[in-house]
């Protein structure tokens, strides 16, 4: 099967054809890639489908994407979401 | 109430691609109906079919069924990576609007069949958002969905038989499971009459496979704790009484560096709820669509099947999705139903049916669970809501419903719009108000216009990309 | 628990904004007071608006004086109760225009407002991105309201009712009147409930404080007075961080706001709030109590977001919710005491200005029913004004 190859953080992360982001990381041997909004709280995976909206993760620079539901793709670029992950916005 | 001018272009649109969608999408397909089949994720199959790509179907319980079904799909157009946002009704029919990705789209259909499945149901505890804490479903989504294990060293725990298959997956794939931790005393199922339908064989199979990696299965206790900094490194196991309240003492730290959890099913009602349907609660104290013998909704034109309109698992919901399928079919091609097949169906419904009532009512949530919780525990993941918040707006802002806890403080008030703090959240109001838990209480907590977030920018009609 | 009084000086039906504030202040003044409602705390139209206190939508009149009175009682408030417990924000408000007539219809609306008494300060299309850094790069003019405010509506609503329990208030909720009580001069004595706990009520004066259904209790008193509702919508976005930092609105919204139409108006006001979603609203309706979800609405004012703040266009929609706001023919809410019911006090009818319009309606009530001179003259408000239309 073929490897997808993305970045997260710069690093990088191998996942199979198919696979999650979310999955991609947990085997990769990362458990949070976020941050809360209200106490800095590392979250990640929870309940990996699609309700929660625990695991979210800014990949190719939109935030609050579902890691869990976003298969990995050649190339993406995943970053760890801190808060809002909309910082930019805030003048 | 708008009105599209052209017919609508399916006969049939069926929400979720689980046992219950596929079996009323294909279902209605054989009755000539111009059918959609609508779900979120990419494959078919739902939560309980999850399965990788080229997946050999060798851990899957009745592979033979969806491979069935899944060729059968040749007849219906699957509008795979379709997530409906918000359903409304149309003088023909039903408008779904959907997202698939970033692009919005509209589905007409004249019915609608709605099999939407559950999601575990959370009781929160302390350190419950530590990562490293999974639903049972989503420990088990990684696996079957992704061949990933969520750890090594895994706590199972909460109540009800799901804990089994999660469990003895986990320690088919190679993890070492501490154990399955369940916190109640279902032994009074097994001396149910409908043993005879092959569930109990299934749930000693599970056992088998536990006993053969040593994975310990203990009843009446629970995990009431993760430990942890950055990831869990331990979890809280201790024994609890009748009513589940902690027998002082007891707690003992396992290490562990993975929890998975789940006190049952929530169904998902969004879409019924959305249409105006009318609901009742299940035993097992969920919110749950009203079906009459057709699977119709109360709304005209939407049928409901599988969990969302009663848990029960997966034969159940083959059952129900067939008969809302022949039934939506029927109506919309005019065709004659075959009045033995629905009998026979009809008979093995009310069979399941009784079956999962006795279920529930052996694996109840037990009100000490409550005890469980310190004032810092968050009760809403989203918006990091505390107990002691949720407690100082019953106590001090006079909240008398969970709905009014939301107001005031806001659990469910965030990207999960409730579904993982709305069960607990009802329970900490009706506990203090000295009664249990209300149909109006989860409704309170489950209307939802906007089911699923969709941009701006694609709700106004500009292009999102 | 609450032990049920069954005699109160002060009868409060209608546990919203509005109540509370009535409640608030006449148990401060020494009443004895009870609340009741039929469903919860803030449950109703409180639930269901942006929390707005505001001069700068207002137009020269009796409504501008009691609003300016409000802004003052809300600035007392927040210190009083604290802002943050009620999440008062002093935010100001930012009104923009883009085409020339709409700027120039500002600039006349905020030229008559300063000579009332608003501080409304034109802007200039440089100062605007100062104070708004993300809005729309065609805005050409706009005008900076810094005495408006916003409140957690919800918060504040049973923040007031806790203090008027301090002050010996009782507060029945899932209570719902079923009859007035009359005495032999057929002046009304108190209520009649569908509780077990409160079957009765008897008190000195019932104050009709039920917002959109105003309507209905009035109605029950044999005194009706034309209170209708006013449907309206409220995007609520994603959690973002501070980007909006003042509520904005375009100049279309004043005219609307005044507006008889009865078909759809939407014309888009735009917010943060302290829990970081914005909220999008101000679609205004008269379609009776129809609850149903317009999607062309949704639609509309996202797309009028989005002409105001680009950046929307990839932000979530997370919720809405819709209200019934309770307008009035001549958007004058219903202030004071019917003489067809002796004993009623109309306190209801304050559209989509409800929250804001709270304090001083609450205070004046208060003032009335001690018998002291009111702050404002209340005849533009009082409930004789549409018979005397009518008659």
């Amino acid at each position: 099967m073929d490897v997808i190859r993305f970045r997260f953080d710069g690093r990088g992360i191998e996942a199979e054809q198919g696979q999650s982001i979310g999955a991609a990381l947990i085997a990769a041997g990362y458990r949070s890639w976020r941050s809360t909004r209200r106490t800095g709280q590392p979250r990640g995976v929870f309940c990996g489908i699609g309700v929660c909206f625990d695991c979210l993760v800014t990949v190719n620079g939109s935030p609050n994407q579902r890691a869990c539901l976003t298969e990995a793709r050649h190339d993406d670029q995943v970053a760890t979401q801190e808060g809002a992950g909309r910082d930019h916005l805030a003048g | 109430m708008t009105t599209s001018p052209a017919e609508p272009r399916y006969d049939v649109a069926v929400l979720g691609a689980g046992p219950a969608g596929l079996a009323a999408a294909v279902a209605a397909a054989s009755t000539g109906s111009r059918v959609a089949l609508i779900d979120s994720a990419s494959r078919p199959g739902g939560q309980f079919w999850r399965h990788r790509a080229g997946d050999d179907g060798t851990r899957q319980l009745h592979w033979d069924t969806f491979r069935a079904l899944r060729d059968a799909l040749e007849r219906v157009e699957h509008l795979a990576g379709h997530t409906v946002w918000h359903a409304e009704r149309t003088e023909q029919g039903f408008t779904l609007h959907t997202v698939n990705g970033g692009a919005a789209s509209e589905v007409a259909c004249r019915t609608l069949i709605v099999a939407t499945g559950a999601y575990d149901r959370q009781l929160p505890f302390p350190g419950w958002t530590l990562p490293g804490v999974f639903t049972a479903g989503g420990a088990q989504a990684l696996l079957k969905g992704h061949g990933v294990l969520p750890g090594q060293r895994i706590v199972v725990a909460g109540t009800g038989p799901f804990l089994l298959p999660v469990a003895a997956g986990l320690a088919e794939a190679g993890a070492r499971v501490l154990g399955v931790f369940e916190a109640g005393t279902p032994a009074r199922f097994t001396r149910h009459p409908v043993t005879a339908l092959g569930k109990l064989g299934e749930a000693v199979g599970y056992l088998r496979t536990l006993r053969r990696h040593r994975v310990p299965y203990r009843m009446r206790s629970a995990v009431v704790a993760a430990h942890g900094e950055a990831t869990v490194r331990a979890a809280g196991v201790a024994s609890l009484d009748a009513r589940w309240r902690i027998v002082p003492g007891s707690t003992r730290t396992l290490d562990c560096d993975a929890v998975a959890v789940g006190y049952g099913f929530t169904p998902q009602l969004e879409i019924p709820l959305q249409l105006g349907c009318a609901t009742r609660l299940d035993v097992d104290g969920s919110l749950v669509t009203r079906v009459d013998g057709q699977q119709r909704g109360t709304v005209p034109g939407v049928y409901v099947a599988g969990e969302a309109c009663g848990v029960g698992g997966a034969g159940l919901s083959l059952v129900e999705g067939e008969l809302a399928g022949l039934h939506a079919g029927y109506t919309t091609t005019d065709t004659r139903l075959n009045r033995r097949h629905i009998d026979r169906l009809l008979r093995r419904r009310a069979a399941l049916r009784s079956f999962a009532a006795a279920m529930h009512e052996a694996y109840p949530v037990r009100r000490g669970w409550l005890g469980w919780l310190a004032e810092d525990t968050v009760i809403c993941r989203c918006e990091e809501v505390t107990a002691s918040e949720v407690r100082r707006s019953i106590v001090d802002l006079g909240a008398t419903d969970p709905r009014a806890v939301k107001l005031y403080v806001r659990p469910g008030m965030g990207l999960c719009q409730g579904r993982m703090c709305g069960y607990a959240t009802s329970w900490l109001t009706a506990q203090h108000h000295g009664r249990g838990v209300r149909q109006d209480d989860l409704l309170g907590m489950s209307s939802r216009p906007i089911a699923q977030p969709v941009s701006l920018g694609a709700l106004s009609g500009h292009a999102d990309d | 628990m609450e032990v049920a009084r069954t005699t109160a000086d002060v009868l409060v039906v209608g546990a919203g904004m509005v109540g509370a504030a009535c409640a608030y202040y006449c148990s401060a003044a020494g009443l004895r007071v009870t609340v009741l409602d039929r469903a919860a705390i803030a449950g109703g139209t409180t639930s269901a608006c942006e929390g707005n206190i505001l001069v700068s939508d207002k137009e020269p009149g009796a409504e501008l004086e009691l609003a300016l009175l409000s802004n003052r009682l809300w600035a007392a408030l927040g210190a009083e109760l604290g802002a943050a417990s009620v999440e008062l924000h002093h935010k100001g408000g930012v009104v923009v225009a883009k085409s020339p007539e709409a700027a120039g219809g500002l600039a006349t609306l905020t030229a008559e407002q300063r000579r009332h008494g608003i501080e409304a300060v034109d802007v200039a299309p440089d100062r605007l991105f100062e104070l708004e850094p993300n809005l729309a790069p065609d805005i050409t003019a706009g005008a900076h309201y810094p005495q408006d405010m916003q409140v957690q509506p919800m918060l504040a609503t049973a923040e007031l009712l806790r203090r008027a329990r301090r002050h010996g208030a009782s507060v029945h909720t899932g209570t719902t009147v079923v009859e007035f009580l009359r005495g032999s001069g057929g002046e009304i004595t108190g209520v009649r409930t569908d509780a077990p706990d409160v079957p009765t009520i008897s008190a000195g004066w019932v104050i009709n404080a039920a917002g959109s259904w105003g309507g209905s209790l009035a109605e029950l008193a044999a005194a009706p007075i034309p209170v209708l509702p006013r449907k309206g919508f409220v995007l609520v976005t994603e959690p973002l961080p501070p980007v909006i930092h003042h509520k904005v609105y375009t100049a279309e919204y004043v005219a609307n706001v005044a507006s008889d139409d009865a078909a759809l108006q939407t014309s888009v006001v735009v917010e943060s709030t302290r829990a970081g979603t914005v909220l999008i609203g101000a679609s205004r309706e008269r379609v009776g109590f129809d609850r149903s979800v317009s999607i062309p609405v949704l639609r509309m004012l996202a797309r009028q977001a989005i002409g105001v703040f680009p950046f929307l266009s990839d932000v979530a929609l997370l919720r809405s919710y819709l209200g019934f706001r309770p307008y009035c023919p001549d958007h004058l809410p219903v202030i004071g005491a019917d003489h067809r019911a002796p004993g009623l006090v109309h306190a209801c009818g304050h559209e989509g200005a409800g929250i804001g319009l709270a304090a001083g309606t609450g205070h004046l009530i208060a003032q009335l029913l001690t018998d002291r001179e009111p702050d404002l003259d209340l005849a533009p408000f009082h409930p004789a004004r549409f018979q005397e239309v009518t008659t």
